[in-house]
């Protein structure tokens, strides 16, 4: 590993700091303390990770953007110096990469196989249904006991319904998936663990795959198993595929809406706003602000310098903490749903920018507009700090929501 | 102002859709960018370069009638 040196920024006087670094006590909505210093006053410099490498962390917002559209930095995550985030993670990035952790031409050949399915107009097409989802478990739930666990009740059944009936996954199987998606996203996963969930998920995907062959449907498993039939596309590959937009398609969703409610929840006044209102662009806006301010995906974005960039790295992390950069958010710790935050990270940037964002859009105005007008006086049995956060998760969240009404 | 768009590079985020859904549309089969108008009027020229500064991959650029010939 090379000595890089770092014109502009002092990097060998700035502390080498284990990452990822502990939120603070009683903040459970920002960034860790120690990722605002680093963004003040050393803004790309090097943090120790998990397996003792020392890559470099990038944390303001426009050093962001410009590091994650350059084309000589690479998400091959095969490559030596790759910065995985545990021995789980490194393991199933091994055995299942799909395009996420690839180069183009690769990466871009296919994405574009599975990127009709989450164009604007099939997502907008798609509103009734998750609106019926939505509503439906609404009446489950204020039918039933409380408290309930939101999480279980709500915020993981939406997207997942959703995300099913999307790629023609039975909704039946989710205890199956969703408990293996679990293991993968957990930091503190082993080896022998993650190995053994992405082998279970795979060949559940491989086996899907294998019936939409025979019993082709309108789904985007179908489509793929179209593109294998075709030959152009490799089993293992449609497999891969499937298994990073199901994985993709409900956890992270799934948090939006969780610890999204828990922080309107401790905004009574942005939460009032957003039920008072009926005004669709004010809910777009709400969505937006919560992705930015919540940043869900928050152990950053790893990526290779395959060669010399600017700082000279070769390792680079970008931290989304740029959502909470001054210089692009004034103020940029308040939650405000009437900013105009559309030019948030939180789907990252550059061509590996989230393929089913306008769905991850959509799911959220849905439920943000639906779930706190039906039930008004939704609230929290229990305080703040009695609430299990996702610390531990490479998708931020919570494990448990208790509500009552 | 001239849109141009690079369809080759275009990874289908739909941020343009969002922006300005009068100047910008996805390809059925793929979701790759199309455009809808090389010249947007006037009060569509702050969508247009909301578009160009959110597009993740950056393939789509404006030329502003101040720079033409």
């Amino acid at each position: 590993m090379n000595t890089i040196s770092a014109p502009g920024t002092d990097a060998p006087s700035a502390e080498v700091s284990d990452y990822p670094m502990p939120r603070a006590t009683g903040c459970p909505f920002d960034p860790p303390p120690a990722l605002y210093m680093r963004q003040a006053q050393a803004p790309v410099s090097r943090v120790r990770l998990w397996d003792g490498s020392t890559p470099w962390l990038a944390t303001r917002y426009e050093d962001m953007r410009t590091l994650l559209a350059d084309p000589r930095i690479s998400s091959d995550s095969t490559r030596p110096h790759y910065p995985h985030q545990g021995p789980g993670p490194k393991e199933r990035r091994t055995q299942s990469r799909a395009f996420i952790a690839m180069d183009d031409p690769e990466h871009a050949r296919l994405r574009r196989m599975a990127t009709a399915a989450f164009s604007i107009k099939h997502v907008e097409a798609l509103r009734p249904t998750i609106q019926k989802i939505v509503d439906g478990l609404i009446d489950t739930m204020l039918a039933g006991p409380r408290p309930v666990d939101l999480v279980q009740a709500f915020a993981l059944p939406v997207p997942s319904l959703v995300i099913c009936e999307l790629l023609g996954v039975p909704y039946a199987d989710h205890d199956f998936f969703q408990s293996n998606s679990k293991t993968l996203i957990n930091r503190d996963t082993t080896r022998e663990q993650a190995r053994a969930a992405t082998q279970r998920l795979i060949d559940y995907l491989d086996g899907t795959i294998g019936d939409k062959l025979a019993h082709p449907a309108d789904d985007l498993l179908s489509t793929l198993a179209e593109r294998v039939r075709a030959g152009e596309l490799s089993r293992h590959e449609a497999a891969d595929t499937g298994m990073l937009l199901l994985i993709a398609g409900h956890e992270t969703t799934a948090n939006m809406i969780a610890l999204g409610t828990l922080a309107l929840l401790q905004h009574p006044d942005q939460l009032a706003q957003l039920r008072e209102s009926g005004d669709p662009q004010l809910v777009a806006s709400a969505v937006e602000e919560l992705l930015r301010y919540l940043t869900i995906v928050h152990s950053g974005r790893r990526r290779v310098a395959l060669e010399d960039i600017e700082i000279g790295g070769q390792t680079i992390r970008a931290n989304d903490i740029g959502n909470r950069d001054p210089a692009d958010f004034p103020d940029p710790d308040r939650l405000d749903i009437g900013r105009n935050a559309r030019h948030h990270v939180a789907f990252g940037f550059g061509v590996h920018q989230c393929l089913g964002q306008p769905l991850a859009r959509v799911e959220p105005q849905v439920v943000y507009s639906t779930l706190y007008r039906r039930i008004p006086t939704l609230q929290l049995p229990v305080d703040l700090d009695g609430i299990p956060f996702r610390h531990d998760a490479l998708v931020y969240g919570v494990y448990e929501l208790p509500i009552t009404w | 102002m001239k849109v141009i768009v690079d369809q080759n590079k275009c990874v289908a985020s739909g941020q343009c859709v969002l922006s300005a859904p009068e100047v910008f549309d996805q390809r059925e089969e793929d979701g790759i960018v199309v455009l809808l108008t090389e010249t947007p009027p006037e009060h569509l020229a702050d969508d247009v370069r909301q578009a160009t500064a959110l597009c993740p991959a950056r393939v789509i650029w404006v030329e502003e009638q101040e720079q033409k010939e």
